[in-house]
């Protein structure tokens, strides 16, 4: 799973794959949370100055997309389709159900749709998506994912 | 007993359903009884619903089993799965599945059919024949069978894509762009994916012959964060083009430059809007331009740069290939060829159709979809994703064609059919498409920013009985001002779902009062 902080040398290898071009914030803080789960404080300001932006300017881009967490997520990310065409075939009831069985390790967000509206519910665990998924179906993701963490 | 192929989609859908551990039964099967299988992964033919589809290829036939699961494979072997052997998940040979068969494949016809990041089997399958027609032809006669085709933009907004690349090839200047859009955001769509995850090479040509009609060398791919392994598939396939020469400078000798940079957007619906998408593609915030200026005239870093979404793309090099009157042959009215239509939600056979215009939505609902999965009466039908308008069970027989929706104030958009049932509750749906709205605006026009917040509000009134005739007028005028006034479609499309549940089901607003 992801690890929960990164140093500031690994921030400069990735600006450094995208040759340090400001017009490559959006990619460069995509792959920061994608392996390390969110962005802090310190990661913006060292973002700003090498790329050569102000701080308010990626502050304003971390905090516009959704992808870009500001805190750190729980060790298992667990996002539940919450479109229409999921509320459809029940992820309203889907969500409340994961609600009453989530832990604290366990970090639950929305998504508006993950393109799999043909098998819904759709659900996203750790990055992989899943289709139709009952309740009973959610429970044995969560029993695998446990396992694994352990 | 020589190598048998095995086809098993390598596709989010089927992936999501058990695929990969499929193809690990069938591996270990193969194993067990000492027989030499070849296992395929291509993208997935759109019968979604008889995900995972797994074929056998016999002689000149692929068979195919459905909805197979890993337990099913050691009794598959059993049955003599490698001959094709009969089995309860046996549907028969895959050009006799109904569901296919009555298809117009025009724009997916690669997609289930050839290993999707096999270069080889893309070039045994006409791959890179169009772009080098188009060499042929030249720049002018492309834009001019585009334009005889009379494609639309099948991102939503259905304009003209022949004017478009005639502006943009119009246009003076040194440097020019190709962004193609994959931020395939409304619920109920799948289709951009299924092309970029079936045919990645396609998507590849068809940018390069766009890139070539306007003169642009440089091409982009906005592709949402939400489809991971479509991300996987198209940065291989990039990467393997580039390596073959398809992709890069002076391609196969031909003089002509184009290369493709993979961007990954980051959760934001509004960046499916044509210049939100290309804020985010300068790497800020997506927030919508107003325009003009046009993006064909002033688009990326300010350069002339065509916009187009994938399908749209993906149409061309059939019309380059076999003529745009063709393609103009099908369809109705001006809603000329054919649209992936995408069945979703509470629908019993869910997946992609391609078909020509015309074809009524109860056609396309109880034809293909089968009715609803629950067995129920349906009840709402959205369609164009989550700013399009619920229809109710008498507008069904509405023909596909964007003029026809245009009159009932309805949207054929990106063409997602989202089927809800009679358990539905309209009033509920209304609220969330404000509030959708209110999550998702990108805040530039205080109609869409504010409208939305104060959207749910007065829905919430409506809903719980306090000052229902005033809250009900209000919802009304607040739809009126954000269509009048919101800078893009996010605020003054929202109102459309909303004033369609207001006409056809307003009961579900105020159930007492009609008790």
């Amino acid at each position: 799973m992801t690890e929960q902080t990164i140093d500031s040398k690994s921030v400069s290898t990735i600006v450094g794959q995208y040759d340090a071009r400001p017009e490559m914030l959006v990619q460069i803080l995509q792959r920061i949370v994608q392996g390390h789960g969110w962005i802090s404080a310190e990661v913006t300001r060292q973002l700003a100055g090498e790329l050569n932006l102000s701080r308010a300017d990626v502050h304003g881009v971390v905090e516009y997309y959704h992808d870009f967490r500001t805190a750190p997520p729980g060790k298992h990310i667990v996002k539940i389709c919450q479109a229409e065409a999921c509320q459809a075939m029940g992820s309203r009831e889907l969500t409340e159900h994961a609600n009453g069985v989530l832990d604290e390790d366990t970090t639950l967000e929305p998504v508006y749709c993950l393109g799999n509206c043909a098998c819904a519910p759709a659900v996203m665990v750790n990055g992989q998506t899943l289709g139709r998924v009952s309740t009973e179906r959610f429970d044995a993701a969560l029993a695998e994912i446990g396992e694994q963490g352990s | 007993m020589s190598t048998v192929k095995v086809y098993i989609p390598r596709e989010t859908s089927s992936v999501s359903v058990g695929a990969n551990e499929v193809a690990v039964a069938i591996a270990r099967e193969a194993g067990n009884a000492g027989a030499s299988i070849e296992l395929v992964r291509n993208g997935s033919w759109g019968a979604s619903w008889l995900e995972p589809l797994v074929e056998v290829q016999i002689g000149e036939q692929r068979i195919a089993y459905g909805n197979v699961e890993a337990d099913d494979v050691p009794g598959m072997f059993a049955a003599g799965f490698l001959e094709g052997g009969e089995h309860e998940r046996r549907l028969g040979p895959i050009g006799e599945v109904p569901y296919l068969v009555s298809q117009d494949r025009w724009t997916f016809w690669r997609v289930g059919l050839i290993e999707s990041l096999s270069l080889e089997d893309f070039l045994l399958h006409q791959g890179f024949k169009s772009l080098q027609k188009a060499w042929e032809m030249g720049a002018d006669a492309v834009i001019d069978a585009v334009t005889e085709a009379g494609l639309r933009g099948r991102g939503g907004a259905g304009f003209p894509t022949g004017i478009k690349w005639r502006t943009v090839a119009n246009t003076e200047g040194e440097q020019k762009y190709v962004a193609c859009n994959a931020d395939e955001g409304d619920s109920g769509t799948f289709s951009d994916r299924m092309l970029m995850e079936g045919d990645p090479f396609g998507l590849i040509e068809s940018m390069a012959i766009a890139g070539f009609a306007v003169g642009a060398n440089k091409g982009y791919i906005y592709l949402r964060s939400e489809y991971p392994l479509t991300h996987t598939i198209l940065s291989r396939a990039i990467e393997t083009a580039r390596d073959a020469g398809w992709l890069g400078e002076n391609i196969q000798g031909s003089g002509f430059d184009f290369d493709i940079e993979l961007h990954l957007g980051a959760g934001s619906y509004v960046c499916g809007e044509e210049t939100a998408m290309l804020e985010s593609l300068e790497g800020k915030k997506g927030i919508v331009r107003f325009k003009p200026p046009l993006p064909a005239i002033e688009g990326l870093f300010g350069k002339p740069t065509v916009v187009n979404n994938v399908v749209t793309l993906a149409s061309v090099p059939n019309i380059v290939n076999l003529g745009g009157e063709r393609y103009a042959g099908m369809g109705v009215n001006r809603s000329k060829g054919t649209l992936a239509f995408q069945l979703a939600g509470n629908v019993k056979r869910g997946g992609l159709v391609e078909k020509s215009f015309g074809i009524t939505v109860r056609e396309l609902i109880e034809e293909y979809g089968g009715g609803t999965a629950s067995g129920r009466p349906v009840k709402a039908v959205q369609i164009g994703g989550p700013l399009g308008a619920y229809l109710p069970a008498d507008q069904l027989d509405t023909p596909l064609d964007y003029e026809a929706f245009m009159e009932i104030g309805a949207m054929i958009g990106h063409g997602g059919i989202v089927v809800f049932d009679d358990t539905a509750d309209m009033a509920q749906q209304a609220r969330f498409a404000m509030e959708f709205c209110a999550i998702e605006s990108c805040g530039k026009c205080t109609p869409c920013r504010i409208g939305s917040t104060r959207g749910v509000e007065v829905i919430d009134r409506i809903i719980n009985g306090e000052k229902r005739d005033e809250s009900y007028d209000l919802l009304v005028e607040l739809c009126d001002t954000m269509e009048d006034a919101s800078l893009c479609a996010m605020g003054g499309m929202t109102p459309y779902p909303v004033r369609s549940v207001l006409k056809h089901f307003a009961k579900d607003f105020a159930p007492e009062a009609e008790a």
